[in-house]
């Protein structure tokens, strides 16, 4: 297998209203990740790109009218598309472009622009469900992750309080990331006393409404090794996507993360991923999911997380720090580039650049994971230095 | 190519202008199970990975591609979406298996375009928010822009435009799933009402529903499933700037055809398109488009395509075979599934299977795809049946 490293990464500010337009911030994060790495547009040979609905920018095609935004203009441009996996999944797509041989250097961009949506972009998540048997329940995302944060909690006898604890230390983690947009501590009172939107999901449960953009330069062995002394090898991918009719689903298992995990560790030859792996980056657009998909990752007993997450095992310096960036949760959530923020974290973390966030003991091995569509998808990546 | 891929497994269904008793769901299924049982009657359990194209705004929902898995036989497996035409969502499958992580990898595509009432209304939002959208103008403006450019730039007339409808709308006669058919002649299509002049209404190709999908393998894989498999010899996608100002050969040319074609034939070894290539299939969303984009493939010189078609050279006995399967004017157009209809005509010819249409001894073949307009995005592969 053709080996691909990570070799640039770059991440615009995340903020609740960008004034930059999609194509800008998409340009910004480009730019960025190629200075990162002292390359320019002219040496890349694709771009892979992702961004979440098409509705949110009220565009057709979303992906033509980015082009030149991202770079891939008169180049092979390609967009991917698994709803809110679609960050840490372009990298898997990039992956795709440099391991197949056909091109050398991969120019990953994302971005989301999420404030032009009016009133509130949940206002768009009502067009995802099943136009026929579950519209006009009028659903929409808070009720069915209460619903799954619910059952979760109900299955393993975890409480609010439990969940709150996530919050609280991603959002720690990501007042020391340059790209978050917040500025305040929380803590558990707080996020138990903040608005109930839809039980048990309270305001702080959840990661806010963001703008933003990320990109990463992915090259081929040779190409990397010319670019930098401190390539981050992409070890292992994998993607998996459940049933589409979610609620025949039993919503307290992440099987669709599980097997998307199982195959990015096949890839890596990694056999023990909860001893093996040195930082985790689950998604955690909700508290409870950061948990959730530890377990789905393999890198926590099912019903033993909490009991972890209150040892400070998941701490910066704890055994397995769970989101040194600050996640969604502490940096913000641009669906699609805060699955790149994953990678570039990952990234900056095995290269010992982190700054203040940098995790101790030198990471080797990372995985990143995003989730999406109807509870129903997970891409994962798995790097290594 | 560094490892080989080919097409073992075909199946498609719909094909009608309107299809009120099946959902889309319903006719990728029906796709899907024949195709496996194309490829030797394979379960989709062994299949290690599956690829769909599509587009919100053409089936009214966010996140389509939460959609894809059940119909497919794919619930639990790798699955992922390309938002674009189903040629770039085929070239991800031959990347993810010259990557070496799978080796059988299912691609699909349909489009249900008959639920749309007015289609136009969705292409529209594909248009510059800030500059064109304004305008209020029915997008088909652009073409009806290119295609007077085109025509100035080429010498290319307004009859050898015509003779593109008459000649798809003939071939599409004895393709049984092609229902645009018709003998029309060059003063019909110059004389139907003008919809953005030059264009005149004839000149635009009409919609269809349908469902594809197709089966690629790597090469072991390949011979274990099927003794006729289809080699993918190259393949390439390109994209020029969705701004129609700053188009860097302005509206008359074609540079994301040249592109991608330059790309897929070098893959290919090929250096002489129109001495290698046997027949291709080329996007026909417009009359001129043809035209265009088979001399932005190479498979003549810049502005010789008009006269190349006067003289019968892409009739079916002619020396290029072009659009046999009557092209998007005589079959009808499919949206983002255009791509692998081209390729699963292409595959037909190369296996033989393309009953009265089948055109005698060929070996290789070119499928391009363009994705309408406001776009300018375009892919091209090339098959072959020499093993």
């Amino acid at each position: 297998m053709r080996k691909v490293a990570i070799v640039g990464a770059g991440l615009t500010k995340f903020v609740r209203r960008a004034l930059e337009t999609p194509k800008e911030l998409s340009f910004e994060a480009a730019k960025t990740a190629l200075d990162s790495c002292g390359l320019s547009l002219k040496d890349v040979d694709c771009v892979a790109h992702g961004t979440a609905p098409d509705a949110f920018d009220g565009l057709h095609q979303n992906g033509e009218y980015m082009v030149d935004g991202c770079g891939g203009w008169n180049k092979p441009t390609m967009r991917v598309y698994v709803g809110g996996g679609t960050g840490v999944h372009a990298i898997v797509h990039g992956w795709h472009h440099v391991a197949s041989g056909m091109f050398d250097i991969c120019l990953v961009v994302c971005e989301e622009k999420m404030s032009s949506a009016m009133p509130h972009a949940q206002g768009f998540f009502l067009t995802i469900f099943d136009a026929i048997t579950e519209r006009d329940l009028k659903p929409n995302l808070l009720w069915i992750f209460a619903l799954e944060m619910n059952r979760y909690m109900n299955r393993y006898g975890y409480t609010k309080e439990d969940m709150a604890l996530v919050a609280v230390n991603n959002k720690k983690n990501g007042l020391k990331h340059p790209s978050s947009q917040f500025k305040d501590e929380v803590t558990v009172e707080d996020v138990l006393n903040s608005e109930i939107m839809a039980y048990p999901v309270s305001r702080l449960d959840v990661s806010p409404v963001s703008d933003g953009g990320g990109a990463v330069v992915l090259a081929s062995e040779s190409v990397a090794r010319r670019i930098t002394d401190k390539p981050v090898w992409i070890e292992g991918v994998g993607w998996s996507l459940d049933t589409a009719y979610w609620a025949t689903r039993d919503l307290y298992y992440p099987r669709y993360t599980d097997t998307a995990a199982r195959m990015a560790y096949e890839m890596a030859g990694i056999r023990e991923p909860a001893k093996q792996i040195n930082i985790a980056e689950p998604y955690d657009p909700f508290d409870y999911k950061a948990l959730h998909h530890m377990e789905g990752l393999q890198l926590s007993p099912r019903g033993k997380t909490v009991e972890l997450l209150r040892d400070g095992y998941f701490a910066r310096d704890g055994n397995l720090p769970m989101c040194p960036s600050g996640g969604l949760l502490g940096v913000g959530n641009p669906i699609a580039a805060a699955g790149i923020m994953k990678v570039a974290e990952l990234f900056w973390q095995l290269r010992g650049e982190a700054g203040e966030r940098q995790v101790p003991g030198n990471p080797r091995l990372g995985v990143a994971q995003s989730w999406g569509d109807l509870m129903q998808v997970s891409s994962v990546v798995v790097v290594g230095n | 190519m560094s490892k080989r891929v080919a097409i073992v497994g075909i199946g498609c269904s719909g094909f009608r202008t309107t299809s009120t008793d099946l959902s889309y769901r319903e006719m990728i299924f029906e796709a899907a199970t024949k195709c496996y049982e194309d490829a030797g009657g394979i379960h989709p359990q062994s299949i290690d990975s599956f690829v769909a194209s599509s587009e919100d705004f053409m089936e009214g929902i966010s996140i389509t591609d939460e959609y894809v898995p059940d119909q497919l036989g794919a619930v639990l497996k790798p699955v992922h979406s390309i938002t674009g035409d189903s040629l770039q969502g085929m070239a991800s499958a031959v990347m993810q298996i010259q990557g070496g992580q799978q080796c059988l990898v299912a691609a699909s595509a349909f489009s249900k375009v008959s639920n749309l009432s007015h289609y136009e209304h969705v292409a529209a939002y594909a248009t510059d928010p800030a500059y064109i959208r304004p305008l209020n103008e029915n997008p088909y403006f652009i073409a009806g822009l290119e295609m007077n450019r085109y025509l100035f730039e080429s010498g290319t007339t307004r009859e050898q435009c015509a003779a593109v409808v008459v000649n798809n709308r003939y071939n599409a006669l004895v393709n049984p799933a092609a229902v645009y058919g018709a003998k029309i002649t060059i003063e019909d299509v110059l004389c139907a009402p003008p919809l953005s002049d030059p264009l005149g209404s004839l000149d635009v190709s009409g919609h269809l529903d349908g469902a594809i999908v197709l089966l690629l393998a790597s090469e072991d894989k390949a011979w274990e499933l099927t003794d006729k498999p289809i080699w993918i010899e190259g393949l390439g996608w390109a994209t020029d700037t969705p701004n129609l100002d700053s188009r860097i050969e302005g509206l008359g040319g074609a540079v994301y055809a040249r592109l991608a074609a330059e790309k897929a034939y070098s893959m290919a070894g090929i250096k002489a398109p129109y001495k290698e290539i046997d027949f291709a299939e080329i996007d026909d969303t417009f009359s001129y488009k043809e035209l265009q984009h088979i001399e932005a493939l190479q498979l003549c010189g810049p502005g010789e395509a008009g006269k190349l078609l006067e003289m019968g050279c892409f009739d079916a006995k002619g020396d290029m075979p072009v659009n046999i399967s009557g092209g998007s004017l005589g079959l009808g157009y499919l949206h983002e599934a255009n791509g692998l209809q081209r390729v699963l005509e292409v595959v037909l010819q190369l296996r033989g299977e393309a009953g009265k249409r089948q055109l005698p001894d060929v070996e290789t073949g070119l499928a391009f795809a363009w994705r309408g307009v406001p776009t300018a995005t375009g892919s091209a592969v090339i098959l072959s049946n020499r093993s």
